[in-house]
């Protein structure tokens, strides 16, 4: 029997998606970057640009890299911050039909209060994915993402602040990801996302100088994809909460990989960059293979991958 | 402003010298849209190596069907792309940023260093609409003679007046460019148009200021995506903290927006 249509919805907690695939933060603006190569309405959410309590300029230039197969950024969280987030850009994502999921970050577990709150009495914005894992800036982020014990305070914190649905991303900048991915599981994360850039380093051998100011960077692009598989194939099978995949994401392929081993969703980040188009392909394409596999829907994909 | 993403066909190469290649090709919605300034993002590899795009301004369009770019075989992203060939199609994105505000019955100065020149003849050529040609100087620099000549033809076709500088003396004025603008000092005030290497638009600014001339400036840098999402290709800002962002804020500034290092 050929299905036509093969169900394509998936559930992130309460953050129901009509089909697995998001855009990920800072890969994608704040969505209208896209709006003329890409049908918003067709995607699963769009993943917006973290945002913090108060605007932020940015790391000084050069910000990134490329290096092979992969990028190096160390663009510094820079964001319009949450007022003008929520009174100029929230209102374009108001009129395309999708979920919008907000990143949030901050140097303190108060900031993260602060925007769990103010983003909580919100309407449009859908959930709040929780980035602990920047390796760019100095002060909290990746600290926070490191750290067993502090990841829980600030899933805490924001559990405690937010009725929405969280996603708390993690970093893979860590020795084992299973403890983090529990640690904020139970302090009431809804979902983990995973993986943030890792952290790496490019060189000019002529002038003998980093290629990037801030000296280090997140590596991401294709040259990540197989670390995040194995990583988000180990969390899933330490948590209970759905898994949303990222790293390294160009094609449905991937994204089915990630799904195989175990990501509820996944999230495409710099092949936004490269093709802009991408999600929209990465849609089509999980569609095709459920089809081929004779799936009546990606729920049977998720986790089945066979060890 | 829209972009759009394309599999354009390339009409033509043409080599203008070792390493001066010109590209004609076939992309209509962006010959339609484009500007003068603006520029495309260019899919190289079919891989994931080398994995940016790379960008390129626009040095042409007949504003129906084809656009032109200009380019020298500098690094990896350029060597693949002289590779290619008549009828091979490319995955290209555009028109992207903020071009050239042209100021109409303005008297003019273009001013162009070797590969920077590539977008002023667009500019020139749409300037024509709204300008007398003896109100539009033209200042354009080189490493040589050899690189220098057919970039000068373009303009010189349009029937435009152009002043030459090469590196090393091979045509006209044996030195900077910006050397050029010396003689027309005592003009009245020109809006000056510049495209080039970093030393060069900085010079340029810092003349503009010194004659009281307003000075618009095309900046190049880094960027991994064009589409003012990554946010990678910061530039600080002159007032004000923070930075500007050369994808969508430029590539052209005023002068005067930017901090000059």
């Amino acid at each position: 029997m050929a299905l036509v249509k093969p169900d394509l919805q998936v559930d992130i907690g309460n953050l129901h998606l009509q089909n697995p695939v998001m855009t990920a933060s800072g890969t994608f603006g704040y969505g209208e970057e896209f709006a003329s190569i890409v049908d918003l309405s067709r995607l699963g959410a769009i993943v917006v640009k973290g945002i913090s309590v108060v605007p932020r300029v940015g790391n000084s230039p050069p910000r990134v890299a490329e290096t092979a197969c992969g990028m190096l950024n160390a663009i510094g969280l820079e964001n319009v911050g949450v007022e003008r987030f929520v009174s100029e850009k929230l209102p374009y994502l108001r009129n395309v039909n999708v979920p919008v999921v907000v990143n949030i970050l901050g140097d303190t577990t108060e900031e993260y209060q602060d925007l769990a709150s103010q983003l909580n009495d919100i309407p449009e914005v859908a959930a709040i994915e929780v980035n602990i894992s920047c390796p760019n800036v100095k002060k909290g982020g990746v600290a926070f993402g490191t750290d067993p014990e502090m990841a829980q305070t600030v899933t805490r914190t924001v559990r405690e602040n937010c009725s929405k649905p969280i996603i708390v991303k993690l970093s893979p900048n860590v020795t084992d990801i299973t403890v983090i991915a529990k640690a904020v599981e139970d302090a009431g994360a809804d979902a983990v996302s995973l993986i943030n850039t890792i952290l790496g380093m490019a060189i000019n051998t002529g002038r003998r100088r980093p290629v990037l100011a801030n000296v280090v960077g997140g590596l991401s692009g294709p040259a990540i994809k197989p670390i995040a598989l194995r990583m988000v194939w180990q969390a899933a099978n330490a948590v209970n909460i759905p898994i949303v995949g990222i790293g390294g994401i160009c094609s449905a392929q991937d994204a089915v990989e990630f799904l195989l081993a175990g990501a509820s969703a996944i999230q495409v980040g710099t092949a936004n960059f490269i093709n802009p188009r991408v999600t929209e392909e990465v849609i089509d394409g999980i569609r095709e293979y459920l089809i081929g596999q004779k799936m009546e829907s990606v729920q049977e994909c998720i986790g089945a991958l066979k060890v | 402003m829209e972009s759009f993403q394309e599999k354009s066909e390339i009409i033509k190469v043409e080599q203008l010298t070792d390493d001066v290649i010109r590209l004609t090709l076939h992309s209509q919605a962006i010959a339609k849209a484009t500007l003068p300034g603006q520029f495309v993002m260019i899919k190289v590899s079919g891989g994931h190596d080398p994995l940016l795009r790379r960008p390129f301004s626009l040095h042409r369009t007949d504003g129906k069907e084809t656009v032109q770019i200009l380019y020298k075989v500098l690094g990896r992203g350029t060597k693949i792309l002289s590779e290619f060939c008549a009828g091979q199609k490319l995955d290209i994105v555009g028109p992207l940023g903020h071009g050239f505000t042209i100021k109409k019955d303005k008297p003019t100065c273009l001013v162009g260093g070797g590969m920077g020149i590539a977008p002023l003849l667009f500019l020139a050529d749409t300037m024509l609409n709204s300008l007398e040609p003896q109100n539009i100087i033209v200042l354009l620099g080189a490493q040589t003679k050899a690189e220098l000549e057919p970039l000068a033809g373009g303009f010189e076709k349009l029937g435009l007046v152009v002043e030459t500088a090469t590196d090393d003396g091979s045509l006209g004025h044996h030195g900077f460019v910006i050397d050029l603008m010396d003689k027309f000092e005592t003009d009245p005030s020109r809006e000056m148009y510049a495209c080039g290497p970093y030393p060069m638009m900085r010079a340029v600014a810092r003349k503009s200021e010194i004659l009281g001339w307003n000075c618009q400036v095309s900046l190049e840098t880094m960027m991994a995506c064009g589409l003012a999402a990554c946010l990678g290709c910061a530039y600080p800002r002159k007032y004000g903290s923070g930075y500007v962002h050369v994808c969508k804020d430029g590539p052209v500034f005023d002068s005067e927006e930017v901090l000059w290092l």
